[in-house]
């Protein structure tokens, strides 16, 4: 079974918004809601200062708190490449999986259900890739299978530097930086 | 120095997460009340003294299902699904302390609805005689009650331990990440239910002994805050950034002058005093109790979304 995962080589994104905006227009995300974003880095003083800039989304975690504490299964991990899903059918609302996000990737559809990225599943189980990873114009991001150690991102993630986000929180996120 | 700047603006997230209203502190401040309602009303079945005719524990069943109903219907406005709520009874989910708290409730209602139907209000026994004449067969079930009582005490616990662990399980908020938040809102639940019953209570010995449990409450209430922030200060970098927010940070004030000194420290003093017979027992303390058994709920709901993993 696959578990997909993503590299976001950091040296490349320049911080464009294009995969804001394609998974906008993919997934039909509301006016005023986002499930990518940009986050700029500065990191030290002046004039030893060094900026990481990231496209950020739901790290589709190993150990998923947002599971864990959704009362009804609404928030599952998905068998097709191990990815955490939101069944709007099955949410109450109740916002509990919203508060265990250390990332802060979920948020309220106006529909009144969690949303968050799906790694555009739909698009994924036909073969392509996520429309972020499809539209970046730098070619910085890479989607594919963390556990295939001959999968281009298996490939780039040993190769290079990387990190994930908030590492201590203990949540084991899938989406490395490349630095 | 790290400065982060990102264009993620998604409302309740952004720029601080403020998911949870007054409908989240108000039901766990309800729940710990109702909690401490059914220990209470539990413990004078269980050791007989319901058989006094005047005993608050009469009162407290009847009052516990009405307060635990606004609770549920506080808990139910903060629900951004509301058509879905029933989604909550078709699944058990081992992991979610929710789906616990879900569960617990429906145990909950029948034991609050048995210790209710042990002794019906008189109005009722006159419009609805075959509940009096099942009251009056129920209390003569010695084991019966005995057992409701038991019931109303483990579920009335459980009760309590629940509302602090619903928030202690969410990690990724560091003020929350504390087992002693169970304890904690159990012992102020049974605070705030031991200063109701000293304020109603008619008999004079019930008004004593509920001020004597709310005097080792309170103080219980005391060192598990205190433990409560040493485990903060002793844990790592984020936790002790969330204790921030109570030393010197934006609840610095509300927490220690309405939670820690109006809520606990003067009561206690004034109730020190009213059981060592130095002044009549009065309603002031009691209330403060009840103001900060809902300040410290609020406190704790408020400044735990405040709370997060920053990069280091």
């Amino acid at each position: 079974m696959a578990r997909f995962g993503m590299a976001i080589d950091t040296a490349k994104c320049v911080g464009c918004m294009d995969c804001v905006a394609a998974c906008m227009t993919e997934n039909d995300v509301p006016d005023g809601f986002c499930r990518d974003w940009i986050t700029e880095e500065v990191r030290g003083t002046f004039p030893d200062t060094r900026m990481e800039i990231r496209s950020e989304r739901c790290n589709h975690c190993d150990k998923p708190p947002c599971v864990y504490c959704c009362p009804t299964g609404a928030s599952h991990v998905q068998k097709f490449g191990g990815l955490v899903q939101i069944d709007s059918r099955l949410c109450i609302g109740c916002k509990a999986c919203l508060a265990s996000c250390p990332y802060d990737a979920r948020f309220i559809h106006p529909e009144g259900y969690a949303d968050k990225c799906t790694f555009c599943v739909h698009r994924v189980e036909n073969g392509l890739d996520p429309a972020c990873v499809a539209v970046c114009p730098t070619h910085c991001m890479v989607f594919g299978d963390l556990d295939d150690p001959n999968s281009e991102i298996r490939k780039r993630i040993e190769s290079r530097k990387h990190h994930v986000l908030l590492s201590d929180a203990g949540t084991r996120p899938r989406i490395h930086f490349l630095t | 120095m790290v400065e982060l700047t990102t264009t993620r603006a998604n409302p309740m997230i952004d720029p601080a997460m403020h998911v949870w209203g007054w409908e989240i502190p108000v039901y766990l401040f309800l729940g710990g009340l109702v909690a401490g309602m059914m220990v209470i009303a539990g413990y004078f079945l269980f050791s007989g003294r319901h058989r006094n005719t005047n005993c608050a524990c009469h009162v407290l069943p009847g009052l516990g299902l009405v307060l635990l109903s606004v609770g549920m219907f506080a808990l139910f406005l903060d629900l951004e699904h509301k058509p879905f709520f029933w989604r909550l009874y078709t699944t058990f989910k081992f992991q979610s302390p929710m789906s616990w708290g879900a569960w617990i409730l429906v145990l909950v209602y029948p034991a609050l609805l048995a210790n209710f139907l042990l002794r019906v209000p008189s109005v009722l026994r006159i419009f609805v005689p075959s509940l009096a004449e099942l009251s009056d067969n129920l209390v003569r079930r010695a084991h019966f009650v005995k057992w409701v009582g038991a019931m109303n005490m483990l579920l009335g616990g459980l009760l309590g331990v629940y509302t602090g662990i619903l928030l202690s399980s969410l990690g990724a908020r560091p003020l929350w990440s504390s087992a002693l938040l169970g304890p904690l809102f159990l012992v102020s639940g049974m605070s705030a239910a031991a200063a109701f019953v000293h304020m109603i209570a008619r008999n004079r010995d019930e008004r004593e002994l509920l001020a004597k449990a709310d005097n080792g409450f309170l103080v219980s209430e005391l060192i598990l805050i205190a433990l409560f922030l040493i485990g903060l200060l002793t844990a790592g970098r984020v936790q002790m950034d969330a204790a921030g927010l109570f030393l010197g940070g934006p609840y610095t004030a509300v927490f220690w002058i309405f939670v820690v000194g109006l809520g606990v420290v003067v009561p206690l003093f004034i109730q020190l005093l009213a059981v060592n017979h130095k002044i009549v027992h009065t309603p002031v303390a009691p209330i403060l109790v009840l103001i900060g058994g809902i300040l410290l709920r609020f406190v704790i709901v408020y400044a735990g979304q405040l709370s997060g993993w920053s990069p280091a």
